[in-house]
C-alpha cells in the first residue's frame, strides 16, 4: 500500500493587489479590469522555484537534518538552472542525508506535479520516503491575463507505504498533444489560445474522458468523490466539469485564483494541501493534472489523517500576508522593466565554481562547526576554536544551524549598498546554542524589527548575475 | 625584552597634498605634491633616501599593485620600495614600516608616502569591492556607512542611549570637524554647517545620515623619518619622536562568538593601552594634547572616544555635547578637519593624521594652531566594527 504520509506549502508574503496591475495596464486592456479581484502571491526578489520548494518541504517535514529519503522529485516549469540539477541544490539546502539519495528535476507541462506525484507513488515500492515538490515562480508578460492569474507558491507531498494519511486508490492518464499553451526554447513566456476553445476542446473533453475511465476502473460513483481537485486558471471551469460528471458541488477545490493566483505544477498539490487540512477518515480524493493531457489520481482519506499537520500549511500561510501595492516593484523584481540599477549594481558576479564547492556545506546547509574540546559553536567552521580559552587546532565538527533561532545583536538599513529591494538590511546575528554571523536580513518589516528581534534563517537568492545566467544562494534572516 | 619605540626615531620632515575632488591629477602627481613639501621641510635631497614605503589600499581604482608606482612617481633612485595595504590603516603602516626600519638600524633616513585616488569610479562613496571569493558568497552586500551604523545600533541598545540624544552628539561631531576644516586650506571640505542641516540630511544607512560620512577623496600625504642623531646633525632643533605605534587586528572573536556587544571597538581598546603603556601616558585625558582618530563616520568617533578612554564608558555623549572634543575643548580632535572634512584618501589618511600632528608639535598649524601641545594621539580604523585592524600611534616633543 502506497499512499501520502505528509504535506506542506509555501507562499510567498507578498501578495500583490490585483487592482494596481489593472489600474496600471487597462488603458491598453480594458479586458483586464474584469480579473482584478483579490491577490495572488508573490516572489520576493530573493525567492525562486528552489528557494521556495526548501520552505514547503520544512512545513511538511521540519528543518532536522539527516532526513533519509528514497527520492527528492521537484517538479516546475520555472526551475532556474536548465542544465544543473535544481533538486540537488534543494536537497543539500535541506541537509538530507545524501548518501543513497535519489534526486530528479520534473518539467515541461503544466501537469508535472501530478506527473511527479504518480512517480513518488511508484518508488514507494522501494519502502523509503518520497518527497515530491512542486514549485512556481511564474513569468508573465506585462498586461496579460496571465499577469493577473498566475502566482507563485510550493508545495510538497511526501509519499510511503507507512503512516499514510490519503491512501493512493488509482490512477488513470492521458497523454493529447493539445497546446493550450506553450513556452519554446530560449523563450520567458507562455503563449497561449483562444479560452474558449481550451475550455471546450480541453478542459470539457479530456478531463470527463480520464475521470470516467479511472471511475469505471474503480467502480466508484462520482457523487462519492468528497473533494475534487481541478487546476486552472478559468474561475468557472472545475464548476462546469463537476457538473457535467456529477460530482457534488461540495466537493469542488476552491482554486484559490483571488488569494494566490494560479501556481503552475504547484496548483493541484497545493489545493490538494488546503483540502487535506480539513479532510475526514473515508474521504475520497480526485486529484487533476491538466497539460498535453490529464492525470487523475484517486486517494482515500485515512484515520492517520490527524496525526501529521503542516507547520503553517496553505491556511497558515494564506494568512501570513503582506499586501503589496506598488506594481513598479513587481515589475522590477520580475524583469519586466529596462531599469537602471545603478553603478553599484555593476560588481564581479562571477560564481568561483570551485570555491563555492568548498564552501557549499557553508553556503548550501548552513553549517556550522562545534569544537570536540569545548563544544563552542561557530560559523563558518574553522580549523582554530573560537573561543579564546579553548583555541584547539582541527577539533571541528559539522554542525548544522538551519533551524537555529538568533537574536539581532545590531543592525542597519542600508540605502547606499545596492539591493534589488532598498534599503539592504543586515547585521550580526547571534544563535541560541552559539556562534554568531554578519548577515543579510530578508522581509523586514522597519515598524517591529529592532535589535533584540528573534530571527530564523531562510535559503535565499543571495546574488543574480543576469549576464550569466547564474545565482548564488545563502541564508538570510527573516524575523520570526 | 624589547625595549619599545620611544624616542628612537624622529619625524624629520613632512609634507601633504591638497585632499579633495582632484579631477585633473594622477596619483603621481598628488605623490609629488606632498613629497616636494616633505623634502624642502626635511630638508635633504631625494638620494639620501635610503628606503621607502607606499602605501595604497585599493589598487585596483588607482594605479595597480606593487611598489613601482611610488617609486615611478617620484623617481626614487633605485632603492628598496614596498607597498602596503592595511585598509584604513595602510597610511601608518607605511608609517610603521618606516619607523622600524630606522629604529633596527637597517637605514638612517626612510620614507613612508601614501595616496589614494578614489575619484575615478563614476559615483559618490567607497568603490563597492571584492571581500574574497570565498567571502564574498557569504558576506552582505554592505557598505562601509551600513557596517558602522551598526555602531550606533550596539551602543544604543548597550546603553540605553534616546535615539534623539545620540543623533544630536553625531551631528556635534561633524559640525565641530567642519568648523576646524574651514581654517585648513588643504581641506577637501571648508564649509561651516549647522546641527540641523545635519539632522535634516538624507539617511544613508539608519541612523547614519549624509554630513555623518567622512568625504572620500584623492590626496597623497608622506614623513620622512630619521633617528634623533641624524636630525641633530642635519641642524634640527625642535624633535618630534614617535612614542608608540601600536597595532590590532580581529581574530574573529568579536563577530564569532559571545561577549562583544557591538557598542565599541575592541582593537581600539587594545591598541589604545598597549600605546599609553609605550608612551609613559597614565592619564589620557590629561596627557593627550589632541587626536587625529578615525572619524569614518560621526559615530565612530564619538564611540573612539571612549575606546580610547579619553571618554568614560557611556559617556561620549555627554563629553561630545560639551565639547570636550572641540577645537576649544579638553582635548581637541580632528583640528585639521578630519577624514570628515580633510577627507579620506585611505592610504593616505593615517600619514595625514600624523602631518597635522606634527604641525601642531612644530607650532606651524597656521589658524588652527593649539596651544602648547605635547602628545598628540593618531587612530586608523580599517574595515568594520566587528572585524577590522586598528593602529594607534602617539607623537610628541622628543624626550617628553
Amino acid at each position: 500500500m502506497a499512499g501520502i504520509t505528509a504535506y506542506g506549502a509555501y507562499l510567498p508574503r507578498m501578495r500583490l493587489q490585483k487592482q494596481v496591475i489593472a489600474d496600471a495596464n487597462s488603458w491598453f486592456n480594458p479586458g483586464l479590469k474584469g480579473l482584478a479581484k483579490g491577490e495572488k502571491a508573490i516572489c520576493n526578489w530573493d525567492e525562486d522555484a528552489i528557494t521556495m520548494a526548501v520552505e514547503a518541504y520544512s512545513d511538511c517535514l521540519g528543518r532536522a537534518p539527516g532526513q533519509a529519503l528514497g527520492t527528492l522529485i521537484l517538479a516546475s516549469t520555472s526551475l532556474p538552472f536548465s542544465d544543473r540539477q535544481n533538486s540537488v541544490i534543494v536537497a543539500e539546502a535541506l541537509n538530507l542525508e545524501t548518501s543513497g539519495l535519489r534526486t530528479m528535476d520534473i518539467t515541461s507541462s503544466q501537469r508535472a506535479g501530478t506527473s511527479g506525484l504518480l512517480a513518488a507513488l511508484d518508488a514507494s515500492v522501494s519502502g523509503k520516503i518520497t518527497v515530491l515538490l512542486a514549485s512556481e515562480h511564474r513569468q508573465t508578460k506585462c498586461a496579460s491575463r496571465e499577469e493577473m492569474l498566475y502566482g507563485d507558491g510550493a508545495v510538497a507531498v511526501a509519499v510511503g507505504s507507512e503512516n499514510i494519511i490519503a491512501e493512493f486508490v488509482a490512477s488513470h492518464s492521458k497523454a493529447v498533444d493539445f497546446v493550450d499553451h506553450f513556452r519554446g526554447e530560449g523563450k520567458d513566456y507562455d503563449y497561449g489560445w483562444e479560452e474558449r476553445w481550451i475550455r471546450d476542446e480541453g478542459y470539457m473533453k479530456i478531463i470527463p474522458a480520464t475521470v470516467t475511465a479511472l471511475l469505471d476502473e474503480t467502480g466508484v460513483n462520482a457523487s462519492e468523490i468528497a473533494h475534487f481537485i481541478l487546476p486552472t486558471d478559468m474561475a468557472r471551469v472545475p464548476a462546469m466539469v463537476a457538473k457535467k460528471l456529477g460530482f457534488n458541488t461540495d466537493a469542488i477545490a476552491d482554486n484559490l485564483l483571488q488569494s494566490v493566483g494560479s501556481t503552475g505544477t504547484a496548483q493541484a498539490l497545493l489545493l490538494l494541501a488546503h483540502r487535506l487540512e480539513n479532510a475526514s477518515a473515508g474521504d475520497l480524493v480526485l486529484l487533476l493534472g491538466f497539460g498535453q493531457g490529464c492525470d487523475a489520481l484517486l486517494f482515500r482519506v485515512t484515520d492517520k489523517i490527524g496525526s501529521t499537520r503542516p507547520s503553517r500549511g496553505v491556511s497558515g500561510y494564506l494568512e501570513r500576508r503582506r499586501a503589496e501595492e506598488n506594481y513598479n516593484k513587481y515589475q522590477s523584481f520580475n524583469n519586466l522593466l529596462i531599469k537602471e540599477m545603478g553603478k553599484r549594481s555593476e560588481v564581479n558576479k562571477q560564481a568561483y565554481l570551485s570555491a563555492m564547492y568548498r564552501s557549499r556545506s557553508l553556503t548550501n546547509s548552513f553549517i556550522g562547526g562545534k569544537c570536540k574540546s569545548c563544544q563552542t559553536v561557530q560559523i563558518p567552521r574553522h580549523k582554530y576554536c573560537v573561543n579564546p580559552e579553548c583555541g584547539a587546532y582541527d577539533t571541528q565538527e559539522d554542525h548544522p544551524m538551519v533551524g537555529a533561532k538568533g537574536t539581532v545583536q545590531t543592525w542597519t538599513a542600508d540605502k547606499l549598498t545596492f539591493d534589488y529591494s532598498p534599503p539592504a538590511y543586515f547585521g550580526l546575528v547571534t544563535f541560541a546554542g552559539g556562534g554568531r554571523l554578519m548577515m543579510d536580513m530578508s522581509e523586514v518589516d522597519p515598524g517591529t524589527f529592532d535589535t533584540g528581534a528573534e530571527v530564523s534563517v531562510h535559503f535565499r537568492i543571495r546574488q543574480i548575475d543576469q549576464e550569466a545566467g547564474f545565482r548564488k544562494y545563502f541564508w538570510k534572516a527573516i524575523q520570526v | 625584552m624589547a625595549s619599545g619605540i620611544r624616542d628612537k626615531v624622529v619625524i624629520l620632515g613632512a609634507g601633504c597634498s591638497k585632499f579633495g575632488e582632484r579631477w585633473d591629477c594622477e596619483p603621481a602627481d598628488l605623490m609629488a605634491e606632498a613629497f616636494e613639501e616633505c623634502l624642502t621641510d626635511a630638508g635633504i635631497e631625494k638620494n639620501q633616501i635610503e628606503a621607502a614605503w607606499q602605501s595604497t589600499a585599493i589598487d585596483a581604482s588607482s594605479v595597480g599593485p606593487g611598489s613601482m608606482p611610488l617609486s615611478m612617481g617620484l623617481r626614487l633612485p633605485y632603492i628598496p620600495v614596498t607597498r602596503l595595504e592595511n585598509y584604513c590603516a595602510s597610511g601608518t603602516e607605511a608609517f610603521r614600516a618606516a619607523t622600524y626600519a630606522v629604529a633596527s638600524g637597517a637605514c638612517d633616513i626612510a620614507l613612508a608616502l601614501g595616496f589614494e585616488k578614489l575619484k575615478d569610479m563614476g559615483y559618490g562613496g567607497l568603490p563597492q569591492r571584492s571581500r574574497g571569493v570565498t567571502n564574498d558568497l557569504y558576506y552582505p552586500n554592505l557598505s562601509a556607512p551600513g557596517m558602522f551604523a551598526q555602531l550606533a545600533a550596539g551602543y544604543q541598545a548597550k546603553y540605553g542611549t534616546d535615539k534623539t540624544d545620540l543623533k544630536r552628539a553625531m551631528a556635534h561631531v561633524s559640525v565641530k570637524s567642519h568648523a576646524n576644516g574651514l581654517k585648513n586650506p588643504k581641506a577637501h571640505l571648508q564649509r561651516a554647517i549647522t546641527e540641523e542641516q545635519v539632522l535634516r540630511a538624507p539617511m544613508i544607512a539608519e541612523p547614519i545620515g549624509l554630513y555623518d560620512c567622512c568625504g572620500v577623496s584623492d590626496g597623497a600625504a608622506c614623513a620622512i623619518v630619521t633617528t634623533p642623531e641624524v636630525a641633530k646633525s642635519l641642524g634640527k632643533d625642535n624633535l618630534i619622536s614617535v612614542k608608540a605605534l601600536e597595532l590590532c587586528t580581529s581574530n574573529g572573536e568579536e563577530g564569532g562568538y559571545e561577549g562583544w556587544d557591538g557598542s565599541h571597538i575592541r582593537t581600539t581598546r587594545i591598541a589604545a593601552k598597549r600605546a599609553y603603556k609605550a608612551a609613559g601616558i597614565t592619564n589620557p585625558r590629561e596627557q593627550i594634547s589632541m587626536t587625529e582618530v578615525h572619524d569614518c563616520f560621526s559615530i565612530t568617533e564619538m564611540v573612539t572616544m571612549e575606546d580610547l578612554f579619553l571618554s568614560e564608558d557611556g559617556g561620549g555623549v555627554k563629553d561630545t555635547l560639551d565639547g570636550v572634543f572641540d577645537a576649544d575643548g579638553q582635548v581637541p580632535c580632528q583640528i585639521d578637519g578630519g577624514l570628515k572634512c580633510f577627507g579620506h584618501p585611505i592610504g593616505a589618511s593615517g600619514l595625514r593624521m600624523l602631518y597635522e600632528m606634527y604641525l601642531q608639535l612644530n607650532g606651524r598649524a597656521g589658524d588652527r594652531q593649539l596651544p602648547d601641545p605635547v602628545f598628540g594621539l593618531t587612530h586608523n580604523l580599517g574595515g568594520f566594527p566587528h572585524q577590522n585592524v586598528v593602529s594607534v600611534a602617539i607623537i610628541g616633543q622628543h624626550g617628553a
